[in-house]
């Protein structure tokens, strides 16, 4: 089925027809496409594709940013990071709110977003009250929770209030929890955005197929579950694949929050790229190249394979 | 006909994830030159009195400099000493006169060729400055002259000390274990410290290798490396007895230096935790951390504890202090300036702000705040100042020998394994 898909453009580029052009008008075809695409390629190059090589170059030396590039030490970077145990928790940090993002915020956002779909009182206000975390800054939003859940804060003296003071908690100074807890801020903070792309999605799910379900005695839980869930799947991908790559590089919240600790509990690549690479820009290089190496690989196959079909039918209407 | 659909897939992937690697990208200042000689001047004040200070230092300067123009901002510490100096240095348009950091930093700098030596042209100064240019010096030449130099000690909180009935201050480190469980007992959190960014934890150890170890094995093992002294394994098991008598605040490991009430320095200045240990420098920050903004009167300070039974010397101190060094392009008019920051008017002038201790001699009796004075009589009486460890190794040491030592006081690690970060930090060099 998707085989069918995939190759669709192709058959469709093949036999081209159009017709033979004047070399004038391919000169100026090619001068319109310099013209406007020329800017943002040399930006693109300059400001992405460089210093990616760049970044490649420098891991490949003992470097501390102030003298010539000159001590070569081939992987010596890499192995140095991948020994490291503060790095390799770091590594599993990030996959474990990549996993738990999807597992946990996925079902939640498609459940909201389905409540939030119906007619109701007031859905206006629900709606832009669940997006108020993602608009605000990071900063403001993860000072916000370090005050709040400072053993000193407002959580723990909200429990103590209600009677729950064996509850209270150093919550980010624990390290059995603090990644979970960190975990929670994030989800505060991103379901927002998770819930409008599925919103906006479920606006792509056509009404009739319901209606039918209706007709022929479907529940509204089965019509969800067989028919609005499965269609609003290449919104839940894109979703996905947004939550995996933004869990990979996570970096602001918890420089702002926890900066990695307690002993490396919430570290993850990024901090960690920062924190260690300080005075020493050849090995922060190499962890850079590892963090960008895991993100390709996670988004080519990503793409590959839970994406192909909806890229595949993308590219058809492109042609 | 490759696959376009691809190649935007890729680019598109590419630029996504590339946006982490470009955050590596640097800024340089432009530098005008048009006729008129001028001068760029960047220091870590970014508060009054200290920055209105400079400022006026630099407008004083082109009085008595026509033709001569001094643009003067100052950064935050961190932004200044990590990023932004050393970007500009590798792009080599850098600032005329700048912060420059003690020990390893000034070390690198001078070594990679980036730093005027004013060994000759300013040896009047040096000469008037005595022994705290020590730290400034690389193979015996000034690379960079301290304005500023203080030693650490306790900050505490004299109210809650005599609450709880102490009425001196410890001298020695069964005295301090004394002072922090009968706080505990008053209802205290005896010891305030930030181990969220580390550093403030690690000067723990940092005291304790001063005890555990003499003056000749630091004099001699910081410079080349070698920790093999089995006093570097004792100075943790010395931080781990102590920590195991819980003298820090709730969720010490979560807890800042410097940002906020809930910081270490702000449970300080609100009564919130008796005593803090600290730099020179903590009466300014526990002052900005009051609700009126004002140092409060409770505080005092109390040199570090002297540790019975160990090698150290208990007359020696751990302290640091900041630095301007000139740029090796730069024009000469930058080491007059540097001349006018360094003399006994300025330095007088710098110790009534009470921001600091100054390093001129004839300054000294300028400083009116009492506990800077403690400070200042308590560096004086010292028989030798080590710089701060980590400054002292270099900027490649900091985290990982930093994360070690929180790690233990985290129960996580052992007193060998901060010798062994020690090593193999030194190893990857």
């Amino acid at each position: 089925m998707s085989a069918i898909t995939q190759e669709g453009p192709a058959v469709i580029a093949g036999p081209s027809p159009a017709p033979r052009r004047p070399a004038k008008r391919d000169s100026r075809k090619w001068l319109e496409i310099g013209l406007l695409a020329g800017p943002a390629l040399i930006v693109f190059v300059g400001f992405v594709i460089l210093p990616v090589v760049l970044a490649a170059v420098y891991s490949f030396f003992n470097w501390n940013g102030l003298t010539p590039l000159e001590r070569f030490i081939g992987f010596d970077n890499y192995v140095r990071a991948f020994n490291d145990p503060v790095f390799t928790k770091a590594i599993g940090n990030n996959f474990i709110i990549a996993g738990a993002s999807i597992l946990i915020q996925g079902p939640l956002a498609i459940l909201v977003a389905l409540l939030l779909n119906r007619r109701m009182r007031g859905r206006t206000l629900v709606r832009a009250a669940i997006f108020v975390p993602y608009v605000l800054a990071e900063v403001i939003a993860g000072l916000s929770w370090k005050l709040l859940l400072s053993p000193r804060g407002g959580v723990n003296a909200a429990l103590e209030a209600v009677g729950l003071g064996d509850l209270t908690q150093p919550w980010l100074a624990n390290p059995e929890i603090a990644l979970w807890v960190m975990f929670g801020i994030l989800t505060w903070k991103y379901l927002g955005l998770a819930i409008l792309l599925m919103l906006a999605g479920l606006q792509g799910v056509p009404q009739e197929l319901s209606e039918a379900a209706a007709i022929d005695g479907a529940g509204w839980w089965q019509t969800q579950w067989n028919i609005t869930v499965p269609l609003l799947g290449p919104t839940i991908r894109i979703w996905a694949f947004l939550s995996i790559i933004g869990s990979l590089q996570l970096f602001d919240m918890v420089w702002v929050t926890t900066k990695g600790g307690p002993i490396g509990a919430t570290n993850t690549m990024a901090v960690y790229m920062i924190q260690y690479g300080q005075g020493q820009p050849g090995f922060g290089s190499a962890v850079a190249v590892i963090l960008f190496f895991i993100s390709l690989v996670i988004a080519l196959f990503y793409q590959r394979y839970a994406m192909r079909r909806d890229l595949g039918s993308n590219a058809g209407r492109d042609e | 006909m490759m696959n376009k659909t691809r190649i935007i897939r890729v680019s598109a992937i590419a630029a996504a994830t590339a946006l982490t690697i470009g955050g590596l990208a640097a800024c340089s200042p432009a530098e005008s030159n048009d006729g008129d000689v001028t001068i760029t001047w960047w220091h870590n004040a970014t508060a009054d009195p200290q920055k209105a200070l400079w400022e006026e230092v630099a407008a004083e300067f082109e009085d008595d400099h026509p033709g001569v123009s001094v643009e003067v901002t100052g950064y935050q510490n961190e932004d200044l000493q990590r990023t932004l100096i050393p970007n500009a240095l590798a792009s080599g348009d850098a600032p005329d006169i700048f912060m420059v950091w003690p020990g390893g930093e000034v070390r690198s700098q001078a070594e990679a060729g980036h730093l005027k030596d004013l060994t000759s042209v300013l040896s009047d100064t040096i000469a008037e400055l005595g022994a705290t240019v020590n730290p400034w010096q690389v193979d015996g030449k000034q690379y960079a002259l301290p304005y500023t130099f203080g030693i650490e000690g306790f900050w505490y909180n004299t109210e809650l000390f005599s609450e709880a009935g102490i009425s001196t201050p410890p001298t020695t480190l069964p005295e301090l274990e004394d002072a922090v469980s009968k706080l505990k007992a008053a209802g205290t959190a005896p010891i305030a410290v930030g181990a969220a960014d580390l550093w403030p934890a690690a000067h723990w150890w940092y005291q304790f290798a001063l005890a555990a170890c003499s003056t000749d094995t630091l004099k001699s093992a910081i410079p080349a490396l070698d920790f093999s002294d089995p006093c570097w394994v004792e100075a943790g098991e010395l931080l781990k007895d102590f920590v195991d008598t819980e003298p820090f605040q709730d969720g010490f490991l979560a807890t800042t230096g410097q940002q906020g009430a809930d910081s270490s320095a702000g449970l300080v200045a609100n009564g919130n935790a008796a005593m803090e240990l600290m730099g020179h420098w903590n009466a300014g920050q526990i002052g900005s951390l009051t609700p009126d903004q004002t140092v409060p009167e409770f505080l005092g300070w109390f040199p570090f504890v002297s540790v019975p039974g160990t090698a150290g010397d208990p007359t020696i101190t751990m302290g640091g202090g900041d630095g301007f060094g000139v740029y090796k392009d730069a024009p000469d008019e930058a080491v007059e300036l540097l001349k006018y920051i360094m003399s006994e008017d300025v330095q007088k002038r710098f110790a009534a702000t009470g921001a600091g201790i100054p390093t001129h001699p004839g300054a000294i009796d300028s400083v009116t705040d009492p506990n800077l004075k403690l400070i200042a009589e308590g560096l004086a009486e010292s028989s030798y100042v080590q710089l701060w460890l980590d400054s002292d190794l270099g900027p490649t040491f900091g985290t990982p020998l930093n994360q070690a030592i929180v790690n233990l006081m985290a129960g996580q690690g052992t007193p060998e394994d901060i010798v062994k970060t020690l090593e193999d930090t030194a190893a990857a060099l």
